[in-house]
């Protein structure tokens, strides 16, 4: 971890409080409040904890404590293009396992972690509910159905021109 | 024309096959006798996207955005069917010309999902045109509370999320707890991976949750309804809004709802991603804004729920059986399913199967009809060898349980439970200690860590199975794996700890000998778990086309063009590429 402080933008933090304001700065709109501050900032570093906390009038302890809870909230920034392979019980039994795996060893990265030039992250996620597409990739908003471990180049491949 | 406009067949560009039969029937002036629909979801995803054609049930699979054209210009001008189109029955060879004759749907008898696939899920009108919201008038202007009560009781409903707690006797606990304010709460937090009839319903059917909350708020004297909804669901959330502002335009929600006096509302709550919140005193602190962790009962949410108020929890599935309760009776409700299992059960049906989807069947109706019937049995033609059912609280269930009439009890007697309605089908190439070792996995990282039971105990439990798996096991560590899972169960604070060794226990119970294979050989007969498999050329089925060798992504595999090929044991990952890419089955797994 370093101890560099992230900057904020201030029209970020502007918006965010504006958000806290609009419910009414309610400790208990807590989780609405985080989902809004993960669509401005994209996650939810500790800078971005402090104001939610500031603003709620809640300690930052408890802010921390519900983001590290929910498996929808992160602290790490996303890549341009996440990944998400869903590891629901329908795609594990048709092999998402294994794309998963082609998906780290091409990629170089753990789950939950994005690639050195911020391009790709990898995440699993249980159920997108198409269980009969299994199993199931999503890049962004895109999803893959069916895919097979050597479907995984292909599918990266799609991404390879763009900047 | 009625377009799928569920999650499954929008992911498979249902989207815009929906638009560009839009676009053909205005180009062809039929719009006064065509009608194109997007509809909630047909639960037939494995052939998705679908169209179906009504009046004449006519029933197109795996339809392309590029094939409106022909299916306007065949079916809809010429009244032609587009037989390419058509859904082939697997055993039988023909193709159906009518939805009504196919397997998939003969046995299922459609309650909570009445309206998915029928109507436009955006457009209140359709829903007022098939009897909404005319039980929740009903209620309102001609019954009392307790009558409505009683007759939910009578229905014999029990709750759909897991539990199967009487739904009638909720109500009336809640009904008598007095308060200056009341909520009634709908869980629509689907945590259960493989499972998605509750953002089906959502999906398909919105207002019907919107109609059997006002009646359960009417029943218990609660002005406010809470929907905690998963923000995963973006499209559910999206159906959601409009049906709760097209039902505050109508009045149907608001003040003095239909002139009978009595005030209702409902605000959506999202919920980010937590199992546990299945739990009604955890999903009740995740609306309160904290931790989802749940807390001991009594209290129960009846007595001091929703910020310490009288709060009813009910499922999104229940409820979506409350509205047909009360235009059909009681009486007729009572008379579908077993002795203590009234009406019907959605199942999500996946895993090796050949029609994956979602079914709604009656309680009492066997496995052996769901997976073999329903279904269409096991992909590929491989043997079946178990049903998971309830989700990672469930049980696996084996060929001798295929007759067992499926209701909450049976289920549990048996080991497994109805849970929120997961059904995964497993075949010979899956193994069961792998299986075991995956829902662990799941309920490790869902355990709010709260009670030590299910915070440290599932970890050991998944950390043995780890250690079968690679091969390291001893017969010892079966015991304490029994032990363990005993003493979570038993000790656990809510119903995640105490249903978490579910899966161990009954794959310890149905395959022990699978188990035994581990420890005491080292073999895993399925081919799942890496450690103990490495993959072979069997020569005299490789022709050396080279295929296997230009696909492994570690350049293991040597041999010239024509030649039997190798594999390099040492450098070979087990990714499975050359297994699947090999045309001549001459790759295996020993």
């Amino acid at each position: 971890m370093t101890s560099v402080k992230l900057k904020l933008k201030d029209s970020d933090v502007q918006q965010l409080k504006e958000v806290a304001k609009s419910f009414n700065n309610q400790p208990g709109e807590l989780i609405n409040v985080l989902h809004k501050a993960q669509e401005i900032f994209g996650y939810l570093p500790a800078e971005v904890q402090e104001v939610v906390a500031n603003e709620l009038n809640v300690s930052v302890a408890k802010v921390y404590g519900v983001v590290t809870f929910y498996s929808f909230f992160t602290m790490l920034p996303k890549g341009r293009y996440p990944i998400s392979i869903c590891t629901g019980t329908a795609c594990y039994v048709r092999g998402a396992d294994k794309v998963l795996d082609e998906f780290k060893r091409l990629l170089k990265v753990p789950v939950g972690e994005t690639t050195e030039d911020g391009k790709f992250s990898i995440t699993c996620l249980r159920c997108v509910g198409a269980c009969g597409l299994a199993p199931v990739v999503m890049v962004g908003d895109k999803t893959y159905g069916r895919v097979t471990t050597d479907g995984v180049k292909e599918i990266l491949k799609e991404y390879e021109d763009e900047v | 024309m009625l377009v799928c406009g569920g999650t499954g067949c929008h992911a498979s560009a249902g989207e815009l096959l929906f638009e560009n039969l839009k676009k053909e029937v205005q180009e062809n002036d039929l719009k006064d006798e065509v009608q194109v629909v997007a509809t909630g979801c047909f639960g037939f995803c494995e052939k998705g996207p679908i169209v179906k054609i009504i009046p004449d049930n006519t029933f197109y699979v795996q339809v392309k955005p590029e094939d409106a054209k022909e299916l306007v210009s065949e079916h809809a001008i010429k009244g032609r069917k587009v037989k390419r189109l058509l859904y082939t029955d697997p055993v039988k060879k023909e193709q159906i010309q009518d939805s009504k004759h196919m397997g998939f749907y003969k046995k299922q008898l459609r309650i909570a999902l009445r309206n998915c696939g029928m109507i436009d899920p955006e457009n209140i009108d359709e829903y007022l045109a098939a009897d909404g919201y005319e039980a929740m008038g009903r209620v309102l202007l001609e019954m009392k509370p307790e009558d409505a009560i009683q007759e939910v009781l009578d229905a014999g409903l029990r709750g759909r999320g897991g539990g199967g707690f009487p739904t009638g006797l909720k109500w009336q606990i809640a009904s008598k707890n007095h308060a200056d304010q009341k909520y009634v709460v709908c869980n629509a937090d689907e945590g259960d991976p493989g499972a998605f009839m509750d953002r089906s319903i959502l999906e398909g059917d919105p207002h019907t949750v919107l109609e059997a909350m006002v009646i359960n708020g009417f029943c218990i004297n609660a002005t406010k309804g809470l929907i905690y909804i998963r923000a995963e669901y973006p499209l559910a959330i999206k159906r959601l809004k409009i049906a709760i502002d097209q039902a505050r335009e109508y009045g149907l929600l608001g003040k003095d709802i239909l002139g009978s006096g009595f005030d209702f509302d409902v605000e959506i709550r999202y919920g980010a991603g937590a199992f546990v919140c299945g739990e009604e005193t955890a999903l009740i602190h995740s609306m309160e804004g904290e931790r989802c962790e749940p807390t001991f009962k009594p209290p129960f949410p009846a007595q001091s729920g929703y910020l310490g108020k009288p709060t009813n929890v009910n499922n999104v599935e229940t409820y979506a059986n409350i509205p047909v309760i009360f235009n059909k009776g009681a009486k007729w409700f009572a008379s579908i399913g077993t002795e203590k299992s009234k009406g019907t059960k959605v199942f999500a049906l996946a895993g090796k199967i050949n029609n994956v989807g979602l079914i709604e069947v009656p309680m009492g109706i066997t496995l052996r009809e769901v997976i073999f019937e329903i279904g269409g049995g096991i992909q590929g033609g491989k043997k079946f060898k178990a049903v998971q059912t309830g989700g990672p609280s469930g049980g696996c269930l084996t060929d001798e349980h295929l007759d067992t009439p499926i209701d909450f009890d049976n289920l549990l007697a048996v080991g497994s439970m109805m849970g929120s309605g997961g059904m995964i089908v497993m075949d010979e190439d899956d193994c069961m200690v792998a299986v075991s070792q995956f829902y662990l996995e799941f309920t490790v990282e869902e355990s709010c860590g709260k009670c030590s039971p299910c915070r440290i105990g599932n970890k050991r439990l998944y950390e043995l199975l780890g250690k079968i798996t690679k091969g390291q096991g001893t017969e010892d560590d079966l015991d304490n794996l029994r032990n363990l899972s005993d003493v979570i169960k038993d000790s656990s604070l809510c119903g995640l700890g105490q249903t978490s060794p579910n899966p161990v226990l009954s794959t310890l119970d149905n395959f022990y000998e699978e188990y035994l294979a581990h420890v005491n050989e080292q073999k895993c007969f399925a081919g799942q778990c890496k450690e103990l498999i490495r993959y072979e050329i069997i020569p005299e089925n490789c022709v050396g086309c080279t295929v296997c060798a230009r696909n492994c992504p570690v350049n293991c595999i040597s041999g010239e063009r024509k030649q039997v090929h190798t594999i390099d044991q040492s450098l070979c990952i087990k990714c499975n590429a050359c297994m699947e890419k090999c045309k001549f089955n001459a790759v295996t797994i020993i």
